[in-house]
């Protein structure tokens, strides 16, 4: 006989035992190396080159000649890659949580949209309302998802059950809608209002500092383990609402309270970096490739893919097309909607 | 022990079950038979807190079911569903393990109590050799054999289970419900299902619940139950009923619809319990 899928840690006298997914440990190394090589190279490119092996001897506090670069690479470039990361991070996990939860691979914040909600109430703020002061926009983008993410749960689950397509349904018509109004908003207001208010539109972590990166991490630290937490709940819902119920898994407090990690988590997301589409639909469905549908594997696996992702989408940005930048959230884009259309397809083939 | 006490259920519409009292006995099989619509799904449901109750309560061992909370109810009362759908790629191994959902916290994820559960769970069910197997890649017997060892990994007294044949073939029906008896008669198991086909019931069940517009008909061992002015009374067909010629219980021949009146009554029953 095969053993489990998993490591388990069981110490012989004590009532504790843990269990992860055989193929975690390798995939996070993988990974997470990939994550660190390309954030040395990208802390290397831009209007001011360093060698990756300045930029590591840099980093680890040692003398490289040049005292321009601690301050290149510490202050400017550092707080931006870390920043990238941790949203992939939070993405990549906001994404496979709401796949879970839905029991679809299409769901994802952007397509739910949450992060629509975020976005729009983020323009009509910065458009609308005269002198609404900067520092408060994350907070409202992250209300804003919270509101889009109500609507989606009363719509779609308070009374049709747990039917997976229409939630997508009503999260794409929801994101239309948002969609629309934004663009409402933004061919009403003045060209330096709509600029200001672009920077929400397309995700980016452009010029993104230590505040913003202190301001964010705190939400990942806290959320993060959170949705790790809920992957063996998530593995018993993704079997359908009865089965779950069947094993004592109360059902409707655990989607409510899974849905609020996802949104917080995209939500924050949102408040920092802007909207950035797809991460939370691609790196999910890469996991599963991966480490299988089993949540305890999934979920962490995600979110390093996630992150992955949008340190690479950042690298590509900055480079390809130099020395313009492109915002990661494009590249992400680009990236997705070829993605998304093939799924979708395959979708429908299956169905 | 599993009683309702005049349980009402329902959905959005009208009740599907009104003021119900039955007992289920303790260490048997049960079976519960009836038209479409007459509820005996809705009543299976019920019985595993599925479905919340509109008045009255599901009594197990003397205490409420909607009191127990429902982690702990499932350590004492496992549910199959009809036909559940596994997400794809699950292997039969990784499903039946998720049994042990309300025997684990997030301090006690894989105790060595689970994986012996699982082992003997996969054991039981015949599904050593398939356990490394995607359960959406089996044939439809195989995959219930794999859902009741999930069931069976929750390690609870009482089995309750919805229609565990149909979609079957003849072969795989009869598998399915010997498994269920060996449970029975080895662990002295609970089993309440829902079957449709009669002689089924009346071949492996112990006691017999028929329901025809969520009003129970009779309840009793199949060899006083089954009757042909039950089976007119119960599905409108007219039926003859021998006593098998291997074992004895009585055995069902139906050759005809009844008069008018029983399935007049039965269109209104199905039209009533359409959600059931």
């Amino acid at each position: 006989m095969k053993t489990f899928p998993w490591i388990t840690v069981r110490p012989k006298h004590a009532r504790f035992s843990l269990r992860i997914d055989r193929r975690l440990p390798k995939v996070g190394l993988i990974v997470g190396l990939l994550v660190l090589v390309i954030m040395i190279v990208n802390m290397g490119v831009g209007e001011y080159e360093i060698s990756p092996f300045d930029v590591v001897k840099t980093l680890l506090g040692m003398e490289t000649g040049d005292p321009q670069h601690v301050l290149i690479v510490r202050t400017l470039r550092l707080p931006r890659m870390l920043l990238s990361a941790l949203v992939g991070l939070a993405l990549g996990t906001s994404g496979a949580l709401l796949q879970g939860l839905t029991r679809n691979p299409l769901a994802d914040p952007s397509i739910m949209g949450i992060n629509t909600g975020a976005g729009l109430v983020a323009v009509v703020l910065t458009i609308l309302v005269r002198n609404f002061p900067a520092r408060w926009i994350p907070v409202a983008a992250f209300a804003g998802a919270l509101v889009a993410a109500g609507l989606m749960y009363v719509l779609a689950w308070r009374k049709g059950g747990d039917s997976p397509m229409r939630l997508i349904l009503i999260g794409v018509g929801l994101s239309a809608v948002g969609s629309a109004v934004t663009t409402l908003v933004i061919t009403i207001g003045n060209i330096y209002d709509v600029q200001r208010a672009m920077i929400w539109l397309t995700g980016s972590v452009y010029g993104r500092s230590w505040v913003d990166f202190w301001a964010f991490a705190p939400w990942v630290a806290i959320a993060v383990p959170l949705a790790w937490f809920q992957a063996r709940q998530l593995n018993s819902l993704h079997l359908g609402e009865d089965v779950a119920l069947g094993l004592g898994v109360n059902v409707g407090r655990q989607r409510a309270w899974i849905l609020f990690v996802a949104v917080a988590l995209a939500g924050a997301s949102v408040a920092v970096a802007g909207v950035i589409s797809f991460v939370g639909l691609i790196a999910p469905h890469v996991a599963r490739r991966l480490v299988g549908t089993d949540h305890t594997g999934l979920v962490p696996t995600a979110g390093m893919l996630g992150a992955l992702l949008l340190v690479a989408s950042d690298w590509i940005g900055r480079t390809i097309a130099a020395p313009n930048e492109i915002p990661c959230g494009l590249v992400t884009a680009v990236i997705g909607v070829p993605f998304f259309l093939t799924m979708l397809y395959q979708h429908a083939k299956t169905k | 022990m599993l009683a309702t006490d005049s349980l009402t259920l329902g959905y959005d519409g009208p009740n599907i079950l009104d003021q119900l009292s039955i007992t289920l006995p303790a260490g048997q099989i049960t079976a519960l038979i009836g038209p479409n619509g007459c509820g005996k799904s809705t009543l299976l449901r019920g019985l595993a807190r599925l479905i919340k109750p509109k008045h009255g309560a599901v009594v197990l061992d003397g205490h409420d079911v909607q009191r127990i909370p429902t982690r702990q109810l499932a350590t004492q009362l496992g549910i199959l569903p009809q036909n559940p759908v596994a997400p794809e790629g699950l292997t039969v191994r990784e499903l039946v393990a998720q049994g042990r959902y309300p025997h684990q916290r997030w301090f006690q994820q894989w105790s060595a109590a689970d994986e012996t559960a699982v082992r003997s769970a996969l054991e039981i069910t015949n599904m050593v050799e398939l356990a490394d197997r995607a359960v959406d890649a089996l044939s439809g017997g195989q995959r219930q054999r794999a859902w009741i060892a999930m069931t069976l990994a929750q390690e609870t007294d009482i089995i309750l289970l919805d229609e565990p044949t149909t979609f079957l073939d003849l072969a795989h029906q009869v598998e399915v419900l010997q498994l269920l008896e060996q449970l029975n008669r080895q662990s002295s198991r609970t089993i309440v299902m829902v079957v449709h086909d009669l002689n089924h019931a009346t071949r492996h069940a112990d006691h017999v619940i028929a329901l025809r517009a969520g009003v129970v008909q009779a309840a009793g061992a199949p060899r006083d139950v089954i009757t042909p002015s039950l089976l007119r009374a119960v599905f409108g067909i007219e039926a003859e009923v021998i006593p098998d010629p291997r074992t004895g219980v009585p055995l069902c021949i139906p050759y005809g619809l009844c008069a008018a009146e029983p399935t007049d009554s039965l269109l209104h029953a199905d039209a009533v319990g359409s959600r059931a």
